[in-house]
């Protein structure tokens, strides 16, 4: 299952991570939907490059320039949280969304857990695969937890003194 | 000071339901330690040895009258009857019940107030001069610009996960009373050459185990775009800051490891993208934000009070407390009032709910219902009419308030230390308690001169004694408390890192060692020069001939049970709020 713009649907897609002992040159990527790691995305560029249904995923250490091609060519991308305190993610997904136009779906995936989702959601995730042991419909509610927000992100280009008519000191 | 409009209260009414439902989810286990550490960290809520302790936010050092009596009500009602005081100008509570907190959090958004990311790998509470608005050598009021910068990083979904904590100072003044080059990010209010206002930036200061002076990154940045700069900075941070070594992940590493020049050019590139953009400051919305800074109604005074002139002449005391507590101000015939936290036989920066209210009082009746915390671990009433120095004064005294010892070898800071902290190599506040016994004497004190002695009880350097005149480090020699000591250190105009004297003591010769460390400065000193300036002049040889010439004797009185040690994690006949046991 995943949180897809606000609500939880059934996950199309396969991930492929690499076991132990498979390496990003020869491990076969499946049929159908499937998102790969960079490496591989790189490695096998010349077989892979005409298939329509790929995804990619990065790991919070790769960089939007790490890719390749016109990012725009993947319905999906994913940044994949080997521990939700590793900040660099947030920017990856930010500077994806504001720098390199991505307009597909931008997913989290990995040690993603409700207290992080509202954050997320703000630098331009709009798909959640929440780590399986935690209750998916318990996190939903982590998107919720702020109606309104001071600074300018993803979710909302203009700080929120653009956005309102603010109070003077009473 | 800044006064909030419904979104203001909005925002912090629902980080407290947020943090409500965090805590009930932790303590019915839903949520594990290491998934909640980070939520309770960011709202100030650290574990201790002996209790929850909760760190709540006084941005920029900033309190109202209502604000202090809050804090006086939790430590009543939720802790043993005080509070600290800390060098972040924030105040933090040591004995709290975690399912308490939340509680808390309600209790001070009545009051305009929070604990957001007074801890944690955010940007934390950004520190200010303590006499902003009413120094002397103040160009521009810097507090504007620092609540501005406190709205831009609230909840900033970027920069909750930074490699490390992330700190930012602001002075508009001379005289750098806010040490901006030792934070993260140090801001100076500066106007250019047509007069505009700006900001001279500097980057990558830090103390921690590798201390580091901060560098200028750019001379001159236009106030509308301090924020998107300061974006700038923090985002080329986050990517490639170091998250493999918690000892090398502050942004002084980057920096250092790159080098300014590069650093710089990172910046300018990420800056491209954000610059003029949206998030350009309005002249609309600093005015807004400028209207609950303006003075106040000062009177028009005569630049001297006669009554305070003729009890000079005759009081000793008063004296004394003048020349140290009383500080000047802008405006004819008022003056900015030190409260001295600093007093023999209580930690330093600690206050108890009745000083707290006292204090609130004090406020409200002589200086406009508002104070500040100083880095100091003081508190500030800045807008004391000269004519009302000595009724102050007498109230002060009778509160514990009028110890005249500011900037003085006593007005020590000192973080918790062995005594509290789990991080600890050595107790700090005990030290400090040694110390003010065998310095007792406030004419000695005077002939002294300022000294700033500072006691951090490990590396992590909350009590900065990198930059104390004295910087005393807890250190662990296989198990056991020993103490380094430092000379030569500078907090600001111009910072500068203490150097040390040599092999580190035991806890009873500390007071030896300070006593050896003046009785060398009174030796050489010129005319008008201060310790740190004889240290200056000199360099560390006299003083490190002189402490080691002869065995440094232990304090007797310090291997009593007293002072004993206590080893650290031993349990207390106290009760333990903390899961730790
Ligand atoms: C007892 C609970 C406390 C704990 C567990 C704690 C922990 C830490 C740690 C781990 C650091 C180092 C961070 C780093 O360099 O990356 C640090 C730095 C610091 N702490 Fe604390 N601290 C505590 C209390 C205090 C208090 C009471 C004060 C103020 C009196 C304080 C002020 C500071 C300051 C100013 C720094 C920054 C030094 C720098 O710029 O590197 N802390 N603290
Ligand atoms: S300096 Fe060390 S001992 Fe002192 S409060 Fe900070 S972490 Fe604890």
């Amino acid at each position: 299952m995943l949180i897809k713009d606000k609500s939880i649907v059934e996950d199309e897609w396969t991930v492929l991570r690499l076991k132990e002992g498979e390496a990003a040159d020869s491990v076969t990527v499946p049929a159908g939907r499937v998102i790969v790691p960079l490496p591989v995305w790189n490695c096998q560029h010349e077989s892979l490059q005409g298939r329509s249904g790929l995804g990619l995923w990065l790991a919070s250490f790769e960089r939007a320039e790490d890719i390749p091609d016109d990012v725009s060519r993947f319905p999906v991308i994913a940044v994949d949280f080997h521990k939700y305190t590793d900040g660099r993610g947030y920017t990856l997904a930010y500077r994806l969304r504001n720098q390199f136009g991505f307009r597909g779906e931008l997913r989290a995936m990995g040690d993603v857990l409700r207290d992080q989702l509202f954050y997320l959601q703000r630098v331009g995730f709009d798909a959640f695969a929440v780590r399986e042991d935690k209750d998916i419909h318990d996190a939903l509610n982590g998107l919720n937890d702020f109606s309104i927000s001071y600074q300018a992100s993803t979710d909302n280009p203009q700080p929120l003194y653009r956005r309102v008519e603010r109070g003077v000191a009473r | 000071m800044y006064r909030y409009d419904r979104f203001d209260h909005q925002i912090v009414a629902e980080r407290v339901a947020q943090f409500r439902d965090q805590v009930r989810r932790r303590l019915s286990g839903e949520l594990k330690e290491d998934e909640f550490r980070v939520l309770r960290l960011q709202n100030g809520v650290y574990m201790q040895i002996h209790a929850y302790m909760m760190r709540l936010a006084a941005p920029y050092g900033m309190v109202s009258a209502a604000q202090m009596r809050m804090f006086g009500h939790i430590a009543r009602k939720y802790d043993r009857g005080y509070g600290h005081f800390t060098t972040r100008q924030n105040i933090q509570f040591n004995w709290l019940k975690l399912q308490d907190t939340p509680d808390i959090l309600a209790d001070l958004a009545t009051v305009e107030a929070h604990a957001t990311q007074t801890s944690g790998n955010c940007i934390r509470n950004i520190t200010t001069d303590e006499f902003a608005g009413v120094a002397q050598d103040e160009l521009i009021d810097p507090r504007p610009y620092a609540e501005l910068l406190r709205q831009w990083s609230t909840f900033h979904p970027e920069f909750a996960y930074l490699p490390r904590k992330f700190k930012f100072s602001i002075t508009g003044a001379t005289q750098d009373r806010a040490a901006i080059e030792i934070n993260d990010i140090g801001l100076q209010v500066v106007k250019n050459a047509q007069g505009e206002v700006g900001f001279r930036v500097l980057v990558g200061g830090g103390l921690g185990r590798t201390p580091v002076i901060g560098t200028e990154i750019s001379a001159f940045v236009p106030w509308q775009h301090i924020i998107t700069y300061a974006e700038s900075i923090v985002r080329v941070y986050n990517e490639f800051g170091r998250r493999d070594n918690l000892y090398k992940a502050r942004i002084k590493i980057l920096v250092k490891a790159i080098g300014i020049e590069e650093f710089r050019r990172q910046v300018e590139e990420e800056w491209k993208f954000s610059k003029d953009g949206p998030s350009t400051l309005t002249q609309t919305e600093l005015d807004r934000v400028a209207a609950c800074f303006t003075a106040p109604d000062y009177e028009r005074l005569p630049q001297t009070d006669a009554a305070v002139a003729t009890l000079l002449q005759s009081n000793k005391g008063f004296t004394n407390w003048l020349k140290r507590n009383v500080k000047p101000h802008k405006v004819p015939g008022y003056a900015a009032v030190e409260l001295s936290l600093k007093r023999t036989g209580v930690a330093p920066g600690d206050a108890t709910a009745e000083q707290m209210d006292a204090a609130a009082a004090l406020a409200d009746k002589y200086s406009f219902g508002e104070l500040r915390i100083t880095h100091m671990q003081n508190l500030v009433l800045a807008d004391v009419k000269q004519s009302d120095l000595i009724a102050l004064w007498e109230e002060a005294k009778a509160h514990g308030f009028a110890t005249p010892n500011i900037g003085l070898l006593t007005d020590i800071i000192c973080c918790p230390g062995g005594d509290f902290c789990t991080l600890a190599n050595a107790r700090s506040i005990t030290l400090a308690k040694a110390v003010d016994e065998r310095f007792d004497d406030i004419d000695y004190l005077q002939d002294i001169g300022e000294v700033d002695l500072n006691i951090s009880g490990c590396v992590n350097a909350c009590a900065h004694h990198h930059v104390g005149h004295i910087g005393i480090l807890g250190v662990d020699k296989s198990g056991e408390e020993w103490y380094q000591v430092s000379i030569g250190g500078n907090k600001g105009s111009p910072a500068s890192v203490g150097k040390i004297i040599g092999r580190s003591f035991s806890f009873a010769q500390i007071p030896e060692v300070v006593a050896r460390l003046l009785q060398v400065y009174v030796r050489e000193r010129h005319a008008g020069e201060r310790f740190i300036d004889t240290v200056r002049r000199t360099g560390l040889d006299p003083f490190v001939e002189y402490v080691y010439a002869t065995p440094v004797p232990e304090d007797e009185k310090l291997l009593l049970p007293d002072y004993e040690l206590i080893k650290l994690g031993t349990p207390y006949d106290t009760p333990y709020y903390s899961p730790r046991f």
